[in-house]
């Protein structure tokens, strides 16, 4: 599903962010990425989703090589993975449900689709009655539910998440990894990178451990954090 | 992919015209969420919006409302084109029954078609009635006004040397005062109105520069604005088509709105020197009535306002937007 070969990763400017990677996700894994700050979490996922280019090596995602993938098509690329943030990313300027729409609507779902797609994503993260709510009116833990909701809604063969549970407390955490388990059950291929160390372990999921740009062995069980 | 898998089962083959049509049907869809979501977007902000718009109007409607007037004048002028007219101002001591044989005499002349005889009595009476200056008039001892002939020469218009050799003898004659060639002030004032209509040219390009700069610093301000929802919209796969859809449309409703309070601008004007001017006409004796804007320039002017706000919206959009990626 995602296979990175040597891959190498610079900014502009000499920082060197990731260093030759090698790395294979299977189709269907859920993979914790965890590391320091600064260590390369977010530009793996960077990287996958292209929003920047790798330097050198090789990222094939779904049989897909991503220097073959021209700048033209990245948005149709894109529409097969789901992103969620640790700071939400919701428009507060529209409700729950057009938040939730976005995808479908980028995608050009039909109305009445998108409307049954987005109420059984609401469902699935328990948030059908806050449907017309602007996101401000809702607490840290439900907005972070939609945006589980508006991740998913498009049914992504991959979902990204960065730091999902950064701002929740652990019983919140906890709830939205499960969902995440849910998510992963029926198939979609999900990469979590978080510094949540006690929350990681007890998943027991596969872990990928960056130090300063590189993969730590075995996954590693990086003490400090 | 897992979605592409999915699809494939479930669809049945697809035809190349089958898939056709679902494009076109996404294309509109698309089209028609952009051109409803830009509109609600208006009347969201309906102050800022209102005001940006009035600025738009008053810039449509300053050069057509000029063009209006050029158009106004032209028509007046016209109805004097086809006619050139020597007017002669007999000298003062040729008496009224004197002035009758002078324009006999000329009449009878090959060069002239036609001489008409203002007598100066009714000279007088005529000014008196018009020109309210009846009063000031009463109190002179005598009729300051000299006989005239207006004589209309049996010349082509176009050819000025003959027209001019003709004055030459006229004037010459010891009855004439002076003589008067109206179609000299007429070329005067067409060239005066080629050079008002160079100006009003100037003016519009300036004012639709204006226009575009207006419209485009708008669009700017609310890409700026909602740069956090265009992120998005790039992290989920919106194309950049998608995304200037809604700013292009905005530019559409400013042009659209724009071009209707020009219009209602220059209605009302019209309509408020309706009245004045039909009395001036009726002063000089005619029925002239101003000339309105009517279908097709209404339509021009809508056109030029929605061009206006399509190109406008689409600088800011090609300059503002393709810098916006997601972070």
């Amino acid at each position: 599903m995602i296979r990175f070969t040597n891959v190498h990763m610079n900014y502009p400017g000499g920082n060197e962010a990731l260093r030759n990677i090698n790395l294979h996700i299977e189709q269907g894994a859920m993979v914790y990425i965890t590391g320091r700050s600064g260590a390369g979490k977010s530009t793996l996922l960077r990287l996958i989703a292209l929003i920047d280019r790798h330097t050198r090596g090789q990222i094939i995602i779904n049989g897909q090589n991503l220097e073959r993938v021209r700048n033209r098509r990245i948005p149709i690329f894109r529409r097969h993975i789901g992103f969620m943030f640790q700071d939400h990313r919701l428009l507060n300027d529209r409700t729950v449900f057009d938040n939730v729409a976005l995808p479908l609507v980028i995608a050009g779902y039909r109305h009445q689709e998108i409307r049954k797609r987005v109420q059984a994503a609401l469902d699935k993260v328990s948030l059908l009655q806050k449907v017309n709510s602007y996101p401000m009116a809702l607490s840290g833990g439900e907005q972070q539910r939609v945006g589980v909701a508006r991740a998913v809604v498009h049914r992504p063969a991959i979902l990204l998440a960065d730091e999902p549970t950064g701002n929740l407390d652990p019983a919140l955490s906890l709830d939205t990894m499960k969902l995440f388990e849910q998510f992963n059950q029926v198939g979609v291929t999900v990469l979590i990178a978080s510094h949540d160390l006690d929350m990681i372990r007890r998943m027991s999921k596969r872990i990928i451990t960056l130090k300063a740009g590189r993969v730590l062995p075995l996954g590693g069980t990086p003490t400090e954090s | 992919m897992k979605q592409v898998n999915r699809k494939k089962n479930t669809r049945p083959k697809k035809t190349f015209k089958s898939e056709l049509k679902r494009r076109f049907d996404m294309w509109l869809l698309q089209h028609a969420q952009a051109f409803i979501f830009s509109l609600g977007q208006y009347i969201k902000y309906p102050v800022s919006n209102i005001l940006t718009t009035a600025v738009i109007g008053i810039s449509l409607a300053l050069p057509a409302s000029f063009y209006l007037l050029l158009d106004n004048v032209r028509y007046v002028s016209s109805s004097w084109d086809g006619s050139v007219q020597i007017t002669l101002f007999l000298q003062t001591n040729v008496d009224e029954a004197r002035a009758a044989e002078f324009a006999n005499i000329l009449s009878d002349s090959n060069n002239i078609n036609e001489t008409v005889l203002i007598k100066r009595a009714d000279a007088l009476a005529e000014y008196q009635k018009l020109s309210g200056f009846a009063e000031a008039l009463n109190t002179l001892d005598e009729n300051p006004l000299p006989n005239v002939v207006l004589v209309k020469p049996n010349l082509d218009s176009s050819n000025e040397a003959e027209t001019e050799t003709l004055i030459k003898e006229l004037e010459a004659m010891p009855e004439v005062d002076s003589a008067q060639y109206d179609s000299r002030w007429l070329k005067r004032l067409l060239y005066l109105l080629d050079i008002v209509n160079r100006l009003i040219v100037i003016l519009s390009t300036l004012l639709a520069i204006a226009v575009l700069l207006i419209i485009g610093n708008t669009i700017r301000l609310s890409i700026h604005n909602r740069r956090s929802e265009i992120e998005i919209t790039k992290l989920f796969g919106g194309t950049d088509s998608f995304i200037q859809r809604p700013f292009l449309y905005s530019g559409l409703w400013y042009g659209v709105f724009g071009g209707i309070i020009a219009w209602l601008l220059i209605t009302i004007s019209m309509q408020m020197l309706h009245g004045p001017v039909k009395q001036l006409a009726n002063l000089y004796a005619s029925d002239f009535q101003l000339i309105g804007l009517g279908f097709g320039n209404s339509v021009i002017l809508l056109a030029c306002g929605i061009a206006l706000g399509l190109l406008g919206s689409w600088i800011a959009v090609k300059r503002h937007l393709r810098s916006i990626e997601p972070v």
